[in-house]
């Protein structure tokens, strides 16, 4: 089941980029695209390059689906699935992201 | 089967070696037991290359022979041994070292020896010759101990000796007993020319001197003494007058030598004795000895088809040529010296270009039989095939030579040319084999370099092969897709035009007019860039800021670790004492790692993002500014200290480069721009290397343009010489703005450069002769971006919606707990994995 924790307020997130939000003890990249109407929220940590950064990479999408480009060495993450396009073996963990009363609420599952 | 017989090869150079290659390859092979003797203690290398040892290249990289090339063809090779004598009677070659090996067959490909004229003095110490590694070896250390150098011999080869002792610091000499340079390839017109161009370099060019004695010196090691009573003095004395065959073991064999040296050879390369061949350079054949590799190399093809017992003759060979010379381009095609009777002549002579073309056609006005050019060698590739195919001239045959008029476009397109065309004349390849290898699949020039050869020998039919390919790939309907990225149909250089014509100003908007999708970190950062050099608006503006990299995105550069590092702006290097103290101050107290970059400035490195505005801060305040180490913009303007400090400086070469470095920062282009400025020709600021290099002389500014470091390091070219300061940056001004106009994403002026239709000269038409009309236009784009300058951490600083941005987390003060230092050698540094896990562990125990 899900928590959800309130992280900001829609004003400061970047559109078209990122910020990372500390999530509980989690370190979490969101990204809003306004021409979608969707933010997104996935690990900041990168997994090729071990370092918490993906919240400052450069965002668009490849054949339509979101994705997030590693700032370090430049590998795409899936912004919906977290899958890497590269390497099927990697992935960024996602999170449920909602917006209520112009703030933003990301989901941190409890098993 | 019957018993193999011995293949003696006498001589491992050039031509020996390409003999070898083409023999193992054959038929023949299976027949012969191979043998051959190398005087030198080395095996082949490449000479025509040979000077490029004084640019980096080693002995290893000239080499010819691919490794383990003799043990796996089974060669016996004997090196440092000298063959001596052939006795015939007994079928046996003797060696110096006292080896007697019995033969069936010789080839001799014993090349040449320079010619040394017999002036008294000749003999003296550093008089030195240009053939082998060990005479570059000789020279280099002879140039170490020499402040002047003096060639004798203003030939081809004596030229390239001159360039190789004025790229070793000397002031350099060339004598030349004839009235004019390079006497065998050009009429005078030319070698006038040519004289002027060189002497412009900074080389002083004696012509019509003959040298009567050599002394010692007063102030030099040496005085050479000419017969007109003049004299020079220099420390070092190369001499290039020409080659003469080595055909000593002929002679000691008694084999036919021809009156002025060679050995004589029928259309087989058989000597007198049919047994023995001889080619390469060492051969006399119809009276001519062949001093180019080319000829040497078809007449190695016509011995190896020989003993496959195929018929194939050695029927002459073309001996045009065409190189640069100092930056400057020389070109002679077969009959340089009309001396054709009654050929016709045209002369074209642009003073102001120094250009310099001449054209020799047959009577009837219909066939090329030869030409000169200097100053301009651009139509070199189209004037040899018109002459070796016979290629009906056009109507006019001046339009081949006098410059284009806007509307009218003459030339060969390679389509014009019959499959018989030699393309290649070092490896012999045809249109036609070019033509089959391509429709065989070869689809770049590297693969077609591999497949046929061609253009692995001197390089000089690059040009020409490349067009080939992209003519016979477009025929083929071969279509290359030059798109940017899936998100827009164009190329960047489309891009750019599109923003300017329909001044666009965001990437949303060309987006919505051109494009599809969201963009993508190719598009994105590219169409940033072509805005910022349009328009130059703050690239953190809201609606630039997500099109930026990282390293832009936060104005500093990304290290491995997530932090960053902040390199402030020092133009052209010069620093005051407080600047540094200020500089080692701010980086003490955030306990930052210092380091000096390779492009004179300082670096700080280990920043955590919440730290860049504090630092910057500080550093602001005392007046330093970004330095844009992040950007793909212009990074340095490398000085040397120059004429104020320095006893060689001609001129102000740091005053010059500060006031490049103020002037140009902030522009953003394609990829970053790298500038120099030296203040003399020893060039301690290494300005040939760079994007934009500039060199002071006595008579103004030379500039280089195009240069790289790097991953593939590109010599710049020389672009214009003894300018005035104005005239540079004007030149400078329009050659930025056409390069962020036309050059590919991420591309370096150096690929820029080597992918432009027409090279140097196209460039130099549009920046010097304004041949597009653009030039005003560039100036005013340029000047545009100089006017609206702004340190970006500046503007950055003052916009607190901004500087939200520079925090680790948008909803909380502390920082990233992953970043961990560790120290060494006195400073911090990224901890590895190892050493984290261990801090982590210690600081979970004290918690
Ligand atoms: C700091 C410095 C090395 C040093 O400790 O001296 C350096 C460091 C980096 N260089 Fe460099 N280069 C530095 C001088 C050079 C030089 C020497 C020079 O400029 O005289 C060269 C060769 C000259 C040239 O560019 O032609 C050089 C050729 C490169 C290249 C290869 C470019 C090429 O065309 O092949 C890259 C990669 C790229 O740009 O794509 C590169 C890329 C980089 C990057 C940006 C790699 C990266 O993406 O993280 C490094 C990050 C710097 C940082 O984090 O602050 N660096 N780099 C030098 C900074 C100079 C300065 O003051 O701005
Ligand atoms: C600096 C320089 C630049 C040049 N540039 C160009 C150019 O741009 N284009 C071009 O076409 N040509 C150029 N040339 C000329 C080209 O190098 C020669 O045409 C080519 O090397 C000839 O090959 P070869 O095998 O006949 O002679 P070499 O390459 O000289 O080889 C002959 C070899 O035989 C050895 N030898 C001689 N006698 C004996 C013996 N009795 N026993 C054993 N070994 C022996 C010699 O020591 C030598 O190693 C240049 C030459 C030089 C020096
Ligand atoms: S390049 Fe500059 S520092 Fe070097 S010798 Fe010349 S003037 Fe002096
Ligand atoms: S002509 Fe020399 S490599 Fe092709």
């Amino acid at each position: 089941m899900n928590s959800w924790i309130d992280v900001c307020a829609v004003d400061d997130l970047q559109p078209d980029s990122g910020v990372c939000a500390l999530v509980g003890e989690v370190q979490v990249a969101l990204f809003y695209i306004p021409k979608l109407q969707q933010v997104y929220a996935v690990g900041n940590f990168d997994p090729i390059g071990a370092a918490n950064v993906m919240s400052r990479g450069l965002i668009g999408d490849l054949n339509g689906e979101p994705m997030v480009a590693s700032p370090l060495y430049k590998q795409h993450y899936s912004l919906t699935t977290g899958r890497c396009f590269e390497d099927a073996a990697l992935s960024l963990p996602t999170y449920p992201v909602r917006v209520e009363d112009n703030r933003i609420l990301v989901g941190l599952s409890h098993e | 089967m019957s018993p193999k017989q011995t293949l003696v090869v006498i001589g491992n150079g050039m031509v020996g070696q390409h003999f070898l290659a083409g023999l193992v390859a054959s038929t023949a092979k299976d027949h012969y037991d191979i043998i051959t003797f190398c005087e030198e203690p080395r095996v082949a290398y490449d000479r025509v290359h040979l000077s490029e040892y004084f640019t980096g290249k080693t002995a290893e990289d000239l080499t010819l022979v691919p490794d383990n090339f003799f043990e796996e063809h089974g060669i016996t090779i004997h090196l440092s041994d000298r063959a001596v004598t052939i006795d015939r009677a007994q079928k046996q070659v003797i060696s110096a070292q006292g080896l007697v090996v019995h033969y069936d067959k010789i080839v001799l490909a014993t090349g040449s020896y320079p010619f040394v004229p017999p002036v008294p003095g000749h003999e003296r110490t550093q008089c030195l010759v240009y053939r082998t590694i060990e005479d570059l070896e000789a020279i280099q250390t002879a140039a170490a101990k020499s402040k002047i150098g003096t060639v004798v011999g203003g030939g081809l080869l004596g030229l390239e000796a001159a360039k190789a002792l004025k790229d070793l610091g000397l002031e350099t000499h060339v004598v030349e007993f004839a009235p004019r340079l390079m006497a065998v390839q050009l009429d005078e017109g030319g070698g006038a020319m040519l004289k002027h161009k060189i002497s412009a370099l900074g080389v002083t060019v004696h012509t019509g001197k003959n040298t009567a004695q050599i002394i010692d010196g007063e102030q030099c090691v040496h005085k050479m003494c000419f017969t007109d009573g003049e004299e020079l003095e220099t420390d070092l004395i190369l001499f290039s007058a020409g080659i003469r065959p080595r055909d000593d073991i002929a002679r000691a064999s008694d084999l036919e030598v021809g009156q002025r040296g060679g050995i004589v050879i029928n259309n087989a390369c058989q000597t007198n004795d049919p047994d023995i061949y001889a080619i390469g350079e060492c051969a006399l054949w119809n009276g001519q000895i062949f001093g180019l590799v080319a000829p040497g190399y078809s007449m190695a093809r016509t011995v190896v088809a020989h003993l496959s017992d195929q018929q194939q003759a050695f029927t002459g060979a073309d001996m045009s040529t065409k190189l640069k010379l100092m930056g400057v381009d020389v070109a002679s095609i077969g009959d340089a010296h009309a001396k054709t009777p009654s050929a016709l002549v045209y002369t074209y002579q642009d003073g102001r270009s120094e250009i310099y073309k001449r054209l020799v056609v047959s009577n009837d006005n219909k066939y090329l039989l030869g030409a000169v050019l200097v100053g301009d060698a651009n139509g070199y590739s189209t004037l040899l095939q018109y002459c070796l195919s016979r290629i009906e001239l056009p109507e006019n045959p001046d339009s081949l030579i006098l410059p284009p008029r806007s509307d009218q476009s003459v030339g060969l397109g390679p389509d014009a040319l019959p499959d018989s065309a030699q393309i290649c004349s070092c490896y012999a390849v045809s249109k036609g084999e070019v033509c089959a290898a391509i429709a065989g699949g070869c689809n770049t020039v590297s693969a077609l370099k591999t497949e046929t050869k061609a253009g692995t020998g001197c390089g000089g039919c690059g040009a020409l092969l490349k067009s080939v390919l992209d003519c016979e790939l477009k025929k083929a309907g071969v279509e290359v897709n030059t798109d940017i990225c899936e998100h827009f149909p164009h190329t960047r250089q489309d891009l750019y035009t599109l923003i300017r014509v329909e001044s666009i100003k965001t990437f949303d908007e060309l987006l919505d007019k051109h494009g599809r999708g969201l963009g993508c970190e190719i598009c994105k950062p590219a169409v940033g860039s072509i805005l910022a050099s349009y328009w130059n608006d703050y690239i953190l503006k809201q609606e630039h800021v997500g099109l930026q990299d990282t390293n832009d995105t936060f104005l500093a550069n990304m290290q491995k670790d997530g932090t960053y590092s902040i390199v402030p702006r020092v133009p052209g290097g010069e620093i005051t004492p407080d600047g540094l103290i200020v500089l080692g101050q701010v980086a003490k107290k955030y306990q930052l790692y210092t380091k000096i970059t390779g492009g004179q400035r300082v670096d700080l490195f280990g920043a955590r993002v919440e730290q860049l505005p504090l630092i910057w801060q500080e550093l602001i305040a005392v007046g330093f500014e970004t330095g844009h180490a992040y950007g793909k913009s212009l990074r340095t303007v490398k000085s040397c200290v120059g004429s104020t400090w320095c006893r060689y400086g001609v001129d102000d070469s740091t005053g010059l480069a500060i006031e490049l470095e103020n002037r140009y920062k902030g522009l953003r282009a394609p990829h970053k721009i790298k500038f120099a400025v030296s203040g003399c020709t020893r060039e301690c600021a290494e300005a040939q290397s760079k994007d934009i290099g500039i060199i002071a002389t006595e008579g103004g500014w030379n500039l280089y343009v195009c240069g790289n470091g790097g991953m593939k390091p590109r010599h710049a070219d020389l672009f214009a010489t003894n300018l005035d300061k104005d005239t540079l940056i004007k030149y400078i001004d329009r050659v930025l703005i056409f390069y962020a106009r036309t050059a590919e994403r991420l591309q370096r002026t150096s690929v820029w450069m080597e992918n432009m239709e027409g090279g140097l000269d196209y460039l130099k038409a549009v920046v010097i002769d304004d041949k597009l009309g653009l030039g005003a236009e560039l100036e005013q784009q340029m000047g545009h971006i100089i006017a609206s300058y702004q340190c970006e951490w500046q503007t950055t600083l003052q916009d607190e919606q901004r500087l939200k941005r520079f925090r680790h987390f948008i909803n909380s003060d502390q920082a990233d707990q992953n970043i961990v230092f560790v120290e060494e050698r006195g400073q911090p540094r990224p901890a590895k994995l190892n050493e984290r896990r261990h801090f982590t562990l210690v600081e979970e125990a004290g918690a």
